[in-house]
C-alpha cells in the first residue's frame, strides 16, 4: 500500500514578527523537511520581518495583550519593558542553546526548505528583493500560495 | 553493532537531532549505520518517527547515564 494516507508536503504560513512566533514555522519546517518532505514557508504581512535584512536580527517579544506572560499590561506597557523581556527570552534561549533565527534560517534552507515572500505585503512595506536575506527564494502571491498548498500538503497558519 | 558514522548531537534540542541525523543521512550509503548521540528527550521519539518517514531502521536504543545513543540503519536512499 502506498503512503496515501501520508501528506508529504509542508506549508506554513508566517504572519507574524515576534520572537516567539518566528521559532515554530522554523522548527517545523525544519523537521519536515529532515522526514523527507516538501516544505515551503509563505511569509506575508509581519512575517516579512523573519526575512528582511533590517529586523531580521533585531525581533522582539511584547509583554502586552500576552496573557500567557505574567506581567500585567499598565506594567508592560512601559518604556524599556519589550527590550527587556526579549532579552530575558533570548538568555532562556541561549542557555538551552537553542539557534537564532539567522541560523535557523541558514539551517532550513540547507535542509532543502523553499522561501516565499508575498508580493502585496512586500508593496504595502515598500520594500524589494534586494532588501530581503538572500535565502528567499521568490516573491509569489496568494494564488501561488493556493495552489502549493491544495495538494497533498499539510497546511499551517502561524 | 559499531556504526559507520557518529553523530553527537548532545546538548541540543529539537530540530537538532533530527537535523543532524539528516545531514549525516544525505552523505551515508545503504547499509551504513549511523550512531545518534542525544541529550534531548524527544529525540528517541523523533527518531522513530524520521525512520518510519524515511524507510530507514532504528536497530538499537541504548541508555547512557546522561545521554542515549540511537543507532540507524540506513536501508533507503530518498529522493533529495
Amino acid at each position: 500500500m502506498n503512503s496515501k494516507d501520508k501528506r508529504n508536503k509542508l506549508v506554513i504560513v508566517c504572519s507574524k514578527g515576534s520572537l516567539d512566533m518566528a521559532y515554530p514555522p522554523l522548527m517545523l519546517a525544519t523537521t519536515g523537511a529532515a522526514m523527507g518532505m516538501e516544505v515551503h514557508l509563505y511569509f506575508t504581512f509581519w512575517g516579512i520581518n523573519m526575512i528582511s535584512k533590517k529586523t531580521i536580527d533585531s525581533l522582539k517579544i511584547s509583554p502586552v495583550g500576552n496573557p500567557a506572560l505574567p506581567m500585567p499590561n499598565i506594567l508592560g506597557m512601559l518604556p524599556g519593558m519589550t527590550s527587556m523581556l526579549t532579552s530575558m527570552m533570548q538568555k532562556k534561549m541561549d542557555k538551552i542553546k537553542m539557534p537564532t533565527i539567522p541560523e535557523m534560517i541558514k539551517t532550513a534552507k540547507e535542509s532543502g526548505v523553499k522561501f516565499h515572500a508575498c508580493s502585496p505585503t512586500l508593496d504595502m512595506m515598500g520594500l524589494k528583493r534586494e532588501d530581503l536575506i538572500p535565502e528567499v527564494d521568490d516573491i509569489i502571491g496568494a494564488a501561488t500560495y493556493l495552489d502549493l498548498a491544495s495538494e497533498d500538503a499539510i497546511t499551517l497558519f502561524v | 553493532m559499531k556504526p559507520t558514522t557518529v553523530v553527537d548531537s548532545r546538548g541540543t534540542m529539537c530540530p537538532g537531532p533530527i537535523t543532524d541525523l539528516f545531514r549525516a543521512y544525505r552523505n551515508a550509503n545503504v547499509g551504513d549505520v549511523i550512531e545518534l548521540l542525544a541529550t534531548d528527550p524527544g529525540a528517541k521519539s523523533d527518531t522513530d518517527a524520521w525512520a518510519k518517514r524515511s524507510g530507514n531502521e532504528v536497530v538499537a536504543v541504548i541508555d547512557e547515564k546522561d545521554y542515549i545513543r540511537i543507532q540507524i540503519r540506513v536501508v533507503k536512499k530518498g529522493k533529495q
